[in-house]
């Protein structure tokens, strides 16, 4: 991972990334934040593309910014104009502190522990690799998955459906 | 690292160039002037795609509708593209003052980026592609779903009911037809083994076959899933002209709308492109690919599916939006996932047991027959509440209701079809 | 040199601006982008893992991250359909004002 391009790209990229996520915090609109956090999601795809992760990239891509961000829009705009405010933030210093004092309790764990490194890069395509592993020794989880996606789609469906006698 | 990336040396002054640059100067500036130069080279197919396919619509869509398309601006009407940019450049730039300042002026960009990006894992010629990803299928789903986002964004920051309108159709379309889209493409990624396009465009040509011939269930669940994914009729539904102004772009004018619908045909070209890569073969034409260069085999392709699609639109009616998501949900989905349970299987028996190739020419007969059957299953299932729908009443007929005076009777009937009986 | 510490300091400050969204807002979408804050960083942390640190099975940070993102797929839609039906039933969204047990 010495090689120039790869470096620069790895900080412009975290810093698109942490500066949409502040501004998710920070904007006024709700839709604004939406789409801020989108922006950081598609940051996040570019740090795992720089650690050699292209097929979770391309899910991240798929799955967050294509899939979830949708529901959160849809989601937003079914409900009242007047929540919309994001500016409406309750206890903000005692709580940026908390976040505070946790980040900086873990950077400081993570700067200080000797982790045992490969300095390798180890993956030629990591969706053949990620396959295998899901269907070898990752099949439980695999199935267990799907189950839990029905089950919150089912859940979701029937959260608001309109009830018995009344009219959609 | 250099030889596995873009070599575009496919043709005689580049590859001079390339060995040139190889021997005298860094590594690092040999891969920036090959990526900006294949950049430059797909950029300008797209653009001057772009210009043609405003010409081949407009000019084939008038021979399908029994009149000559333009044909005043230049022979045979050449230059209408150009006349078209200019009127819209011309324009007056309106921007609703209501409108959401910061996000109205992002979209027509943004729809631009997946557009473009998607030539990027295209296969042209053997040794000429520019990213080649090993999740090139998936990369290529993955940018479609980005544009429904920046519809979405164009529809909000308009400020404008209908365009939001237009804008939540599009967003409910696009992720409804999204699912037969990727099981549909899950097709091919299993018969060959890998999601890289060139690795799918070698699988047929070692095998001789194109796998459109192998899966023809897939290619029309695909076919029309990009027809939708496009908005394309007949599923244009989100900026039918005459139902909702115009959709989600209304409150853009001028060449901010030249925008979008330049980005709706660059997205035709790079749906051809997939099909034509994925299914049909991309650059290979059995054998012919060593005399015709294979970048004008692929770009002929590309054009022909292009006509296709053009087809289509000038053929079909379209849609209504309630239409377009029962056909979604109740027969590509159902089709596409028995789809991939059947080529799941078939792939399994191919290789396990390692049979020879003449499986596939067996594979070949039992999916059409299995297409054509579960097409007309659930046509069936999905048309049977029509046959169940009561007669239309007519007037002479009429139910008779009691609160109503006797309907009159007609001068036009003829004697003995029980007018004036009611 | 990108090296393992940097991509976590990285995940560290996601994180805690995940916190940070999720514990101040008052709208119940603006507390569900915290958590896809969070897990986002969780991810980063789990595939730089998979990239730096050695084991046995080195894909097994990749598989665990797939495994993250869908089930925040999943939370994330039953969140959205619990805001809504709260909407339907209280006109409103704002967690603030959700502090009855039973009405």
């Amino acid at each position: 991972m010495d090689d120039t391009a790869v470096v620069v790209a790895f900080y412009v990229l975290a810093a698109i990334t942490l500066l949409s996520a502040l501004m998710v915090g920070m904007v006024r609109d709700l839709i604004h934040a939406v789409l801020f956090l989108i922006l950081s999601f598609i940051g996040v795809a570019g740090l795992y593309i720089t650690l050699s992760a292209d097929f979770v990239a391309v899910v991240q891509v798929l799955i967050y910014a294509g899939a979830i961000s949708v529901l959160m829009l849809f989601a937003i705009l079914l409900t009242p104009r007047s929540g919309r405010d994001n500016a409406g933030v309750s206890y903000s210093a005692p709580i940026s502190v908390i976040a505070g004092l946790v980040g900086a309790t873990i950077v400081f764990v993570a700067l200080k522990t000797e982790w045992a490194k490969v300095d390798e890069d180890r993956f030629d395509t990591t969706a053949a690799a990620i396959g295998e592993a899901l269907l070898d020794p990752f099949v439980l989880p695999f199935e267990v998955a799907s189950v839990v996606l029905m089950v919150a789609m089912i859940g979701a469906i029937i959260l608001v459906r309109p009830s018995e006698g009344e009219e959609s | 690292m250099i030889p596995l990336i873009a070599a575009w040396y496919d043709f005689d002054p580049f590859r001079e160039l390339y060995d040139w640059l190889r021997d005298n100067t860094w590594d690092e500036l040999v891969y920036v002037v090959i990526a900006v130069v294949g950049a430059t080279g797909i950029l300008s197919f797209v653009g001057l795609g772009a210009l043609a396919n405003v010409w081949l619509e407009r000019r084939i869509i008038g021979r399908i509708q029994v009149r000559r398309g333009p044909n005043r601006v230049g022979p045979f009407g050449l230059f209408q593209p150009v006349a078209d940019a200019i009127k819209l450049i011309q324009k007056e730039v309106l921007q609703p003052s209501a409108s959401d300042a910061k996000l109205y002026n992002l979209p027509p960009i943004l729809v631009f980026i997946p557009a473009m990006l998607t030539f990027a894992v295209f296969a042209w010629a053997p040794d000429m592609v520019y990213a080649d990803l090993n999740v090139g299928v998936l990369y290529l789903l993955a940018l479609s779903s980005i544009t429904s986002l920046a519809i979405f964004m164009a529809g909000w920051a308009s400020n404008n009911k209908y365009a939001l309108l237009g804008a939540m159709r599009v967003i409910a379309m696009a992720i409804s037809y999204e699912i037969p889209l990727v099981m549909a493409l899950l097709a091919p990624v299993l018969f060959a083994g890998t999601m890289s396009i060139p690795g799918l465009i070698d699988f047929q040509k070692e095998h001789d076959i194109w796998l459109a011939f192998l899966l023809p269930l897939p290619v029309f669940i695909y076919a029309i899933a990009a027809t939708a994914e496009l908005n394309r009729t007949p599923a244009d539904i989100a900026e039918a002209e005459s139902e909702i102004v115009a959709g989600f772009h209304t409150e853009y004018s001028g060449m901010k709308f030249g925008l979008f619908y330049a980005v709706e045909l660059i997205n035709s070209l790079a749906v051809s492109g997939i099909m034509a890569s994925l299914f049909f073969g991309g650059y290979s034409l059995f054998g012919i690919e060593e005399y015709i260069p294979p970048w004008i085999i692929f770009i002929g392709k590309i054009y022909f599916f292009y006509f296709g699609l053009i087809w289509l639109r000038g053929t079909w009616p379209r849609l209504r939006i309630d239409q377009l998501m029962a056909f979604a949900w109740k027969m590509l989905i159902p089709l596409a996932l028995i789809n991939v349970v059947i080529v799941a299987i078939e792939v399994l028996l191919w290789r396990e047991l390692e049979l020879t190739d003449w499986v596939l020419a067996a594979y070949v007969a039992i999916n059409a027959v299995l297409a054509i059957g579960l097409f007309a299953f659930f046509f069936r299932i999905i048309t049977r509440d029509y046959y169940r729908l009561p007669r239309r009443v007519r007037l002479e007929h009429d139910v008779s209701v009691p609160s109503l005076p006797a309907p009159p009777s007609l001068a036009l009937s003829q004697p003995g079809t029980g007018v004036g009986e009611a | 040199m990108i090296d393992l510490e940097h991509v976590l300091v990285v995940a560290a400050l996601l994180f805690s601006i995940g916190i940070y969204v999720a514990l101040s807002r008052r709208n119940a979408v603006g507390i569900l982008m915290g958590i896809e804050l969070m897990l986002n960083s969780v991810n980063l942390n789990l595939v730089a893992f998979a990239r730096f640190v050695e084991s046995p099975r080195p894909i097994d940070g990749q598989v665990f991250s797939v495994f993250v993102i869908t089930i925040a797929a999943a939370e994330a839609a039953v969140a959205l359909a619990l805001a809504v039906a709260i909407y339907k039933l209280r006109q409103s969204i704002d967690v603030d004002r959700m502090n009855l047990l039973k009405w």
